[in-house]
């Protein structure tokens, strides 16, 4: 009998509707999973019995003989940033905590609706703020991942670093990630998983909850890129409910998935070759550029000059918006309420802001609220925003000449948890490969690439033209069949 | 630029956080820190450049002008609307006193 839960989103679907076994064997196995593996701290709350439900659900249908959705028989990790009817959703904050929304994410319904189940709710950075799970309410995730002769626990990277442990631990077969800023890419480099984040405006946003709305964007997180193919494809879509979402057709990506790179030409981008780069990402990304010649493509040296301008624009444009959007926890109309005694309205939301936010997203609102703050907003906000067109129309520019572009996708392998956290400018720096293409609204993934010498899994990063998943998916794939990556983390949970 | 401890603790009051002597005592720092770094925004040549408004390029859409068009977010939904509520009382949300 396989061991049901090393396999991914294809082989399980295939395997249900071949009926090799059932959805509901698939689910056990997984709640299963996700029960053994409490120390690792990755879901907020676990739903086994949507699991089974769904699953029982598919299996009836199969014998029905009735068709079967894309994700049939597929159960699933859902970031506790989407909004799900009836199940505790709370973005990792204390703000939210308890709350249980009367409606269902378009992009979760959307899931349902192709046949998957949740297995839980992913923990996260608090409103998907931060890069290593320590700004989660609940506690750190803990990777699975560890160095070879350390005993330190790792960072499985954030936000969606709840979605990224529980993929690498084998808890999930592939979960939904969220990435502003890198947020998707960045926790699938470091734990060896693969994750692409779509174009904007592909996944509806609504009922996510909202952290940077310019930015936000949600996408799959999965072990292969075929996986993560058939999981955007019964994620994306257009939602009339979104005033962003992109009103056009979604393509079968999984379906015309082609590995072969002949013709076509992917771009080096020289400004991310930094000083003082870590050897082993440089040596990846060398790597990364042998593989996909020889998969036929043609390689190009570009230039995105605005590169280093990227990361700070984006830490004032992403607090400004997340100031705004934040503003609605105000201990009135859904979650945490502090009413000091005898307090007026207006010291119940000073009161319940502070008790219910943590650090990082205190921090980030003030900055929000600072750079859009009369007198300041020409000099931070504008400048912020007329950057971010410049780092744009790099990308313009630079595909004119190429198809795709290559690069790490983060600077650093895991590092232990508390290393960084008392520095929040040094952890902002660990986003500056993954930003550029989300101010840019560009199609990005991350694929394992190697592991470094320590043992722990690097990711190369694949960016495409607005609207070109296919050919982000495709290099994707080019680099998964040569870089041959089987790793996975030793259980020690 | 930077920042004063009586500008953070202002706009702290201006984005309704309470913030204790010693959160603005680690605060005031930190911001600064991160302040300090986007500065080198300001030596990017920005004079013929025009914010960005989308980031891909879309036009709003006008729905039909139909009460309740998706009974989600129509109305007839109050007991939804309040089942989170910290307070609600009479089908209203509870507020502490607002007008002596």
């Amino acid at each position: 009998m396989t061991d049901i839960t090393q396999l991914g989103v294809k082989a399980i679907r295939d395997g249900v509707a071949g009926g090799e076994f059932t959805a509901r064997e698939v689910a056990e196995a997984f709640n299963g999973a996700v029960e053994a593996a409490a120390e690792l701290n990755a879901f907020i709350v676990a739903t086994p019995d949507h699991a089974l439900a769904a699953a029982d659900k598919v299996d009836a249908a199969r014998a029905a003989g009735e068709e079967l959705g894309p994700m049939a028989g597929v159960p699933i990790g859902m970031k506790d940033l989407f909004a799900t009817n009836g199940v505790q959703t709370t973005a990792a904050s204390h703000i939210l905590e308890g709350f249980v929304p009367p409606y269902e994410s378009t992009v979760s319904q959307n899931l349902w609706d192709a046949g998957a189940g949740m297995l839980g709710k992913l923990n996260m950075d608090q409103f998907a703020m931060g890069s290593s799970n320590e700004t989660s309410y609940f506690g750190p995730v803990k990777s699975p991942w560890k160095a070879e002769g350390s005993n330190a626990t790792l960072t499985p990277g954030g936000s969606s670093g709840g979605s990224s442990a529980a993929v690498a631990a084998r808890l999930c077969p592939a979960a939904t990630g969220t990435d502003t800023g890198g947020s998707i890419r960045q926790p699938c480099a470091i734990t060896g998983t693969t994750g692409i984040k779509p174009t904007y405006g592909r996944c509806s946003r609504w009922g996510v909850v909202a952290f940077a709305s310019s930015l936000d964007q949600a996408g799959p997180m999965a072990r292969s890129v075929e996986d993560c193919a058939i999981m955007l494809g019964a994620m994306a879509g257009f939602d009339p409910k979104d005033s962003t979402s992109l009103d056009a057709p979604v393509p079968d990506w999984a379906g015309a998935l082609n590995a072969d790179l002949k013709g076509k030409t992917i771009g080096i981008p020289r400004e991310y070759r930094m000083d003082g780069m870590d050897p082993e990402i440089e040596a990846s990304w060398e790597q990364g550029k042998q593989w996909l010649r020889d998969a036929g493509a043609a390689i190009v040296d570009v230039s995105l000059p605005h590169t280093k301008y990227a990361l700070p624009a984006y830490y004032i444009v992403a607090p400004a918006e997340a100031s705004s959007n934040l503003a609605r926890y105000d201990g009135v109309r859904y979650g945490l309420r502090d009413l000091p005694e005898g307090a007026g309205l207006q010291d119940m939301y000073a009161a319940t802001r502070a008790d219910g936010f943590g650090d990082e997203v205190k921090r980030r609102i003030i900055i929000g609220t600072y750079v859009l703050s009369a007198g300041f907003y020409d000099a931070y906000y504008t400048q912020a925003m007329k950057v971010r067109t410049l780092v744009q129309q790099d990308f313009h520019k630079a595909f004119e000449q190429c198809d795709a572009i290559l690069a790490p996708t983060t600077p650093t392998p895991a590092f232990p948890l508390e290393e960084m956290n008392s520095d929040p400018l040094a952890m902002y720096l660990n986003d500056v490969f993954a930003v550029p293409a989300s101010l840019a609204g560009l199609p990005a993934m991350s694929v394992p690439a190697t592991l470094t010498s320590k043992g722990l899994p690097l990711g190369l990063q694949v960016i495409g033209k607005p609207m070109d998943e296919q050919q982000v998916l495709d290099v994707g794939l080019a680099i998964e069949q040569r870089a041959g990556f089987t790793a996975q983390p030793q259980k020690w949970w | 630029m930077s920042v004063t401890r009586e500008q953070v603790a202002k706009i702290a009051s201006l984005a309704r956080i309470r913030m204790g002597e010693q959160e603005l005592d680690h605060m005031v720092p930190e911001l600064n820190k991160i302040l300090d770094w986007v500065e080198q925004l300001g030596e990017v040549d920005t004079s013929s450049v025009e914010p960005m408004t989308a980031v891909i390029p879309q036009a709003l859409r006008l729905r039909d002008d139909v009460v309740d068009a998706d009974p989600k977010t129509g109305g007839g939904r109050r007991e939804d609307v309040l089942a989170n509520a910290p307070v609600a009382e009479h089908g209203f949300y509870g507020v502490p006193k607002v007008i002596e």
